[in-house]
């Protein structure tokens, strides 16, 4: 039951993330796409949305790998073990992103020097995603297999990510994390930029949806206990048709400005997903290979992070409400 | 290359990187906050033009240092998985609650660097001390899972080496836990302020009388001189706990190999692992019986009494030892003497001979740092988890570990001289007098 509830706690922290610092590198990839007569606007607003809440937000990424690697060891060392190539790609995104990010921010601010880093901040943005979602792919597809005769992969240290679902799954996390951050840049921004966030916001949801059936196509080969699970649970019509429906609202309120409900749909949206995938993969922390029961530590340990998570989760709300109410009062509180 | 060397060289090379920006992230909020302070209570807008150019440091510091901490979270299991399904439930305890302090630090300091206009004066300090605070609470759970790792507690194994019972506040409260988390707080704020204050000193010696860098010299002199005492001080108390729980790595640090009363303390010398001698070095006799026992017939533990097996590489834990406590020593004489200098003029010290010192020994602090990990570090092999888990046994089987290695070390060679070229630019344009209150 305790190992219920750490893996909870997992899911929680990872839409979070998702819903916050996915955000942050979507505004990385419509940083690349910055284009048209108000490209230096757009960049403006991005810089101006992410700039005092990114490395806040990062740290929900922390929570989820210090709460896998002390309640869920077996299963934190078979991810560093098989996925070590698309997760050390993430961790050269993640750099490139915040190092980019910053030192745009504080170099000079001369035409030439302000691209470069804007050019390694979007490159960092596009590869963070895209890496994480694959890694999350290869899991969720149950390929990441112990070989019983040498203890490491069964299938290499290649194949498990580098196929057509988990790649797809990447691809999808990247248009979602951008369609999020284009809804979110539409609520901030207050002049013609809004405009711009709407189209790419619009194309960024299109795309994302295909990509999301293409996963579901894909995955019935690839994946099949995970989607089987999606497909064929007693919740999954209801599921699905909430799903859909959210996804057309988020797009239609997009499409009709009512930039507000868009905002509330996708992250709907986006939790959907993350719940989704979560559900489908339940009891399997690794699928097909390792559950959650199976890969945890002793109650003590689990017993004691679950205190800090919530002494620390409690803690931290009024820290949160005052960084969210100083730099997005006007859009998040009030709104 | 051999994949454990790669391995190896890999999670030193992060550390070492990591390690310089944590201190500096652990230190400059104090001066940015004191600066800070003195401006509202001055009224002196020279202060709060010092505290925003320190917080533009402490901006891209504490970036470097989260997006390079981050990798090494993903590295632990990337290249020691084994080490982690070991040791990831005892010492998680630590790690959480770095978490929260790390998130802690990230909203303050997001307050405080882009909430200069948008929120009262005191409620802009509070967030700075807020960051001060987090971030040197997150830099002490860290050295405490560390000195897990070189004194570890709180669990016990079964017959067969596998893992029974845990008791994760234990393994917190391990028994270097204490005098490790001291030395390293206090060596963040000595280094940091030997760094800031060479800077400034640079500067000054430029223009003499710009009052921006006098006053940041008059206050790194003076954490430089409280951090430089606490250096022995806590060093000693790390010595101590060390000829207790790791004699092995007492000894390696000494070049010390016969057990023996009345040890001596031995300064420089090249240990000859072969023949079991150090050749060379000055002998200060019974020094180290007293320092490491408080006695001078106390017997030192030699590495003739540990097998060679469990020995760590005696030569580079001496020579990084030694090498700390000299840096340590230039700190001590550089900033007592700035402070008599002080006393002595009632002023700023600008003795030109003083500020080329202060400005030449900048780094030794930053060296000192990485060499005293080196001692932690490397002194605890060829332990991963000292007399648990040999670091050999927890390396990935993944192979091809060069290509890792490689892109991290382009990517982390690239990144530091990026960032010192970006911190250097922050402070080379020293404002007009007095300068524009924006």
């Amino acid at each position: 039951m305790l190992a219920f509830f750490a893996g909870a706690v997992v899911f929680v922290a990872l839409t979070l993330y998702a819903l916050l610092g996915g955000a942050d590198f979507g505004g990385g990839v419509l940083d690349l796409f910055a284009t048209g007569p108000r490209a230096a606007r757009q960049r403006e607003l991005i810089t101006h949305a992410i700039g005092p809440i990114w490395e806040a937000n990062h740290v929900w990424m922390i929570v989820v790998l210090v709460v896998i690697w002390t309640c869920f060891p077996a299963a934190y060392a078979r991810i560093g073990t098989g996925l070590h190539i698309p997760i050390t790609l993430l961790l050269v995104g993640i750099v490139c992103r915040g190092v980019g990010f910053v030192f745009r921010s504080y170099d000079t601010q001369r035409d030439e020097v302000h691209q470069r880093w804007s050019l390694l901040f979007a490159a960092g943005s596009v590869l963070s995603p895209l890496m994480l979602g694959t890694s999350v792919g290869a899991i969720a597809s149950g390929r990441l297999l112990t070989d019983p005769a040498t203890g490491g992969p069964r299938d290499g240290f290649i194949t498990p990510w580098f196929s057509p679902f988990p790649l797809t799954i990447g691809a999808f996390t990247l248009a979602l994390f951008t369609w999020l951050a284009a809804v979110y840049l539409t609520v901030e921004a207050d002049d013609h930029t809004q405009e711009d966030f709407r189209r790419r916001g619009l194309v960024a949801g299109t795309l994302a949806g295909a990509l999301a059936f293409l996963g579901l196509a894909l995955g019935l080969r690839e994946a099949p206990t995970v989607i089987g699970s999606l497909l064929g649970s007693w919740w999954s019509i209801p599921f699905h048709v909430t799903t859909l429906l959210v996804a057309f609202g988020a797009l239609a309120a997009l499409a009709t400005r009512r930039y507000r409900v868009a905002r509330v749909l996708t992250a709907g949206q986006v939790v959907a997903v993350v719940a989704g995938w979560g559900t489908a993969q339940y009891p399997w922390i690794l699928v097909d290979e390792l559950t959650f029961d199976a890969a945890a530590a002793p109650d003590a340990v689990i017993r004691v992070v679950l205190a800090v998570i919530v002494a620390g989760g409690v803690s931290l709300t009024p820290a949160f409400v005052w960084m969210y109410r100083v730099f997005k009062g006007g859009t998040v509180l009030q709104g | 290359m051999e994949d454990l060397l790669a391995a190896r060289t890999q999670m030193a090379l992060s550390l070492a990187f990591h390690i310089l920006f944590s201190v500096v992230g652990m230190a400059m909020p104090l001066f940015m906050v004191l600066a800070e302070w003195l401006g509202h209570r001055t009224g002196d807008p020279t202060w709060t033009e010092l505290a925003r150019r320190w917080a533009k440091g402490t901006a891209i510091t504490f970036a470097v240092g989260a997006v390079s901490g981050t990798a090494l979270s993903f590295e632990l299991g990337l290249l020691w998985p084994r080490f982690m399904e070991f040791a990831g439930p005892i010492f998680g305890l630590p790690f959480s609650l770095e978490g929260f302090a790390f998130f802690f630090e990230a909203i303050f300091l997001g307050i405080y660097l882009y909430g200069w206009n948008r929120v009262p004066h005191r409620a802009h300090l509070a967030a700075g001390i807020g960051v001060f605070i987090s971030g040197m609470a997150s830099g002490a759970f860290v050295v405490t899972a560390n000195a897990w790792m070189n004194t570890p507690a709180g669990f016990t194994l079964g017959p067969d080496g596998e893992v029974t019972s845990i008791d994760p506040v234990a393994a917190m409260l391990n028994p270097n836990a204490l005098s490790s988390v001291l030395h390293m707080l206090a060596a963040s704020l000595a280094s940091v302020s030997f760094a800031v204050l060479a800077i400034h000193a640079a500067m000054l010696r430029r223009e003499p009388h710009n009052d921006f860098h006098r006053k940041a010299v008059a206050l790194a002199l003076g954490v430089a001189v409280v951090g430089s005492s606490l250096m022995p001080l806590t060093g000693h108390l790390a010595g101590e706990t060390i000829a207790h729980t790791q004699p092995a790595k007492l000894a390696a640090a000494e070049a010390h190999w016969e057990t023996e009363p009345y040890a001596g303390f031995l300064i420089g010398g090249w240990p000859d692992e072969e023949a079991e001698v150090t050749r060379g070095a000055l002998h200060v006799p019974a020094l180290l019986s007293v320092l490491a026992h408080g006695d001078p017939a106390a017997p030192v533990t030699g590495l003739k009494d540990i097998p060679k097996a469990d020995r760590p590489p005696v030569a580079v834990v001496h020579v990084a030892f030694d090498l700390m406590i000299a840096c340590g020593l230039t700190m001590l004489a550089v900033a007592w003497s700035g402070a008599w200098l002080a006393w002595r003029h009632g002023a700023v010290p600008t003795h030109p001979l003083w500020l080329r010192i202060a400005t030449f020994t900048g780094p030794v602090g930053l060296v000192a740092v990485e060499a005293g990990w080196t001692v932690t570090e490397v002194g605890r092999q060829p332990w991963i988890v000292t007399g648990v888990l040999r670091t050999a046994d927890a390396v990935t089987p993944m192979p091809g570990l060069w290509a890792p290695l490689l892109t991290f070390t382009v990517m982390y060679v690239v990144l530091g001289v990026l960032t010192v070229l970006m911190l250097l630019r922050q402070f080379r344009h020293s404002p007009a007098q007095p300068p524009e209150v924006r």
